[in-house]
């Protein structure tokens, strides 16, 4: 029964961050049909924006050192910003263009970024002490669970009926979805096309400020590479569950998590290493039986 | 009858302007003569081959691949397998089949066996992968690349797991290298004007009309994407060739996507988009890392500093997309129609 609960926790947390990535890349793309590779280095950017620029192998910690209730508004602001900015300065000029040339310039956006905190961090990964007295771990009917993990989950469930809230019951949610199921009919019918974008940009930085500050907490360091693998499960996520649907991208990302929990568990002993393989063997099979993902808006019927 | 000969008659100037292009930067690393900017056109080529391959199949069928980088690691891995002295093997990777271990075939067959190496494994995937399309098709084949990397980096005794594989003996002439890439260029070429590839580019750009004509598109696809594969797998080759270590991360993300947005930015609908994207951008990269180790401008050096590089190269390519959205060759070909191939239009 606690192996059983320990398993559960690992899928839920592991999933909570994928859905919160599949999530904050699918509401990008409902409005704009953007993949948006810049992702991962918003989490990046985000992570490192609590210390002070510096190459020194040390890490400086700057924001990071303000309390809890300052910092974490503070960090999601400077997310939804980077993110709002992308869509001003490059995103804004692409809107007619093919998917293919928006997924380029938003991967050379990340590169941007990428190259940009090298420069003033140095590509070394630093390590910083953010709230680690959260790893401790709690007992729950008798399973011992990092209190981190318990945090992340209530933290995504939060998110999560927050957004939902926002997006059924207020009129910027209406817009959104809306412009996610037929963006020329939304504009038509009296949506602001740039609002509504804006909107997007901004809610999907902050969540990817959301990853980076659990990502920080669970592993005690800051690296360049830290947001690449999260944001590329997450893509895979906002495909299975079906492309523009939200609810689709979040249980993918539930799914994903625990598929990859489960196969360490259930996998034979030689066979652990390439769990990881497995993983994206089931993607491949899951996408053979269902093109359009599981959970596909009819919107996204191809023709043909 | 006819018909064929014509298209080849109007297109056949595509390749040989390609190919001289591609011979003028030989010409230049010959005159100039120092060892790293050998190098730097070695690595000219071998992305040559690269983005040839990923046209083939991305061009001409409009799918996005992200996966075909994993087709070079393939190759990459393959060469190495065959090449390492046999007692280096034995001792590195111990897995292999006792054939392999004791093989030590020349630079040529073993290039050319890796690519069919990777062809075979393209066409294994192509034949699971190419019934889907789109977005699905395009994240189908980022889990093959995903899928390949894993095995790659976790499969100890057969590929030395994420540890370097050294020992593969490099090769530094800058002419294997460019007479594969023009190899390369003209089967690229011959593919596009062939029944097959003609088939698959009408799919690509009306897929209802070309399926009611009778055309297969899964079956045109996996043609195209087995080719592109062998193509993949001879590039991969080339790169353990060229610098004598392979590791499974080196044909990962970075690569893919280097090699993509050199292709997008060339024009990914054209062969002379993918030659020449990547001709320009390694240019501009090029004078980017001059600029980086100092260059000397009227009694001063100009130094930027180090990682402005690649920013710089980032915004160059946000700034040729904002203003050219089809690349810089607006997905045409470079064509040639005044002397000598003015003759071959007599009859059109």
């Amino acid at each position: 029964m606690t192996a059983v609960l320990q398993i559960l926790f690992d899928a839920l947390s592991l999933g909570s961050l994928y859905a919160l990535g599949a999530l904050g890349i699918a509401l990008i793309f409902g409005v704009m049909r953007l993949v948006n590779f810049a992702h991962g280095d918003y989490i990046a950017f985000c992570v490192f924006a609590l210390l002070w620029p510096s190459i020194d192998a040390a890490a400086i910690v700057f924001i990071g050192k303000l309390p809890s209730l300052i910092l974490i508004p503070l960090v999601i602001a400077i997310g939804a910003g980077l993110s709002v900015l992308s869509e001003i300065v490059v995103f804004r000029r692409f809107r007619n263009a093919n998917p293919a040339t928006m997924m380029i310039a938003s991967f050379a956006l990340g590169f941007v970024i990428r190259y940009f905190l090298l420069m003033l961090y140095s590509s070394r990964p630093k390590s910083i002490d953010l709230w680690s007295n959260l790893s401790l771990p709690i007992e729950i009917f008798g399973a011992r669970i990092p209190l981190l993990q318990v945090i992340t989950i209530c933290t995504t469930i939060v998110v999560l009926l927050a957004l939902t809230a926002f997006l059924k019951r207020t009129r910027f949610g209406l817009e959104m979805r809306a412009a996610a199921e037929n963006f020329t009919m939304a504009r038509m019918l009296g949506v602001r096309a740039n609002n509504v974008i804006m909107l997007a940009f901004a809610l999907s930085g902050a969540l990817a400020a959301a990853i980076g500050l659990i990502l920080v907490t669970q592993t005690g360091t800051v690296d360049i590479q830290m947001g690449v693998s999260v944001m590329l499960v997450a893509f895979i996520a906002t495909v299975i569950g079906g492309l523009g649907s939200l609810t689709g991208a979040v249980i993918a990302g539930f799914l994903i998590g625990g598929a990859t929990v489960l196969m360490q568990v259930i996998l034979p002993v030689d066979a652990r290493p390439f769990r990881d393989a497995f993983v994206y063997a089931a993607v491949i099979v899951t996408l053979i039986w269902r093109p359009n993902g599981l959970f596909a808006p009819k919107s996204a019927k191809q023709r043909v | 009858m006819a018909a064929r000969s014509s298209i080849l008659a109007k297109t056949v100037s595509t390749p040989v302007i390609l190919i001289g292009i591609l011979l003028i930067v030989a010409l230049v690393a010959l005159l100039v003569k120092s060892g790293p900017f050998n190098q730097t056109v070695i690595d000219i080529f071998i992305r040559v081959v690269l983005v040839v391959g990923l046209y083939v199949f991305i061009g001409n069928s409009g799918v996005i691949s992200f996966g075909h980088i994993g087709f070079t690691c393939l190759g990459a891995y393959a060469t190495a397998w065959l090449t390492i002295p046999p007692p280096m093997k034995k001792m590195a990777l111990p897995g292999l089949p006792d054939i392999i271990l004791n093989a030590k075939l020349p630079f040529a067959p073993a290039i050319v066996l890796a690519a069919i190496f990777a062809g075979v494994c393209a066409l294994v995937f192509g034949k699971i992968l190419m019934r889907l399309s789109g977005i699905a098709a395009s994240i189908a084949t980022f889990a093959m690349l995903a899928l390949i990397n894993q095995v790659y980096s976790n499969w100890e005794r057969v590929t030395g797991a994420t540890s370097s594989v050294v020992g593969i003996p490099i090769n530094r002439s800058i002419w294997p290298y460019a007479i594969c890439a023009f190899v390369v260029v003209i089967i690229a070429y011959l593919y596009a004007i062939s029944r097959s590839g003609l088939a698959l580019r009408s799919a690509r750009d009306e897929a209802t009309a070309a399926a009611a004509s009778g055309i297969d598109i899964p079956r045109e696809r996996l043609i195209a994407f087995t080719l592109s594969g062998v193509i993949m797998g001879l590039g991969g080759a080339l790169y353990a060739h060229s610098v004598g270590v392979v590791t499974p991360d080196t044909f990962y993300l970075g690569l893919t996507f280097i090699s993509l947005s050199m292709l997008v930015v060339g024009g990914m609908n054209s062969l002379s988009g993918a030659v020449l994207g990547v001709v320009i951008l390694s240019t501009i990269i090029q004078i980017l890392r001059w600029f980086e180790k100092g260059v000397p401008i009227g009694g001063t050096t100009l130094t930027i500093p180090n990682g402005l590089q690649e920013i710089a190269i980032g915004i160059v390519m946000i700034v040729i997309l904002m203003y050219r959205p089809s690349g810089l060759t607006k997905n045409r070909e470079l064509v040639w129609r005044g002397w000598p191939f003015r003759g071959l239009f007599g009859g059109a």
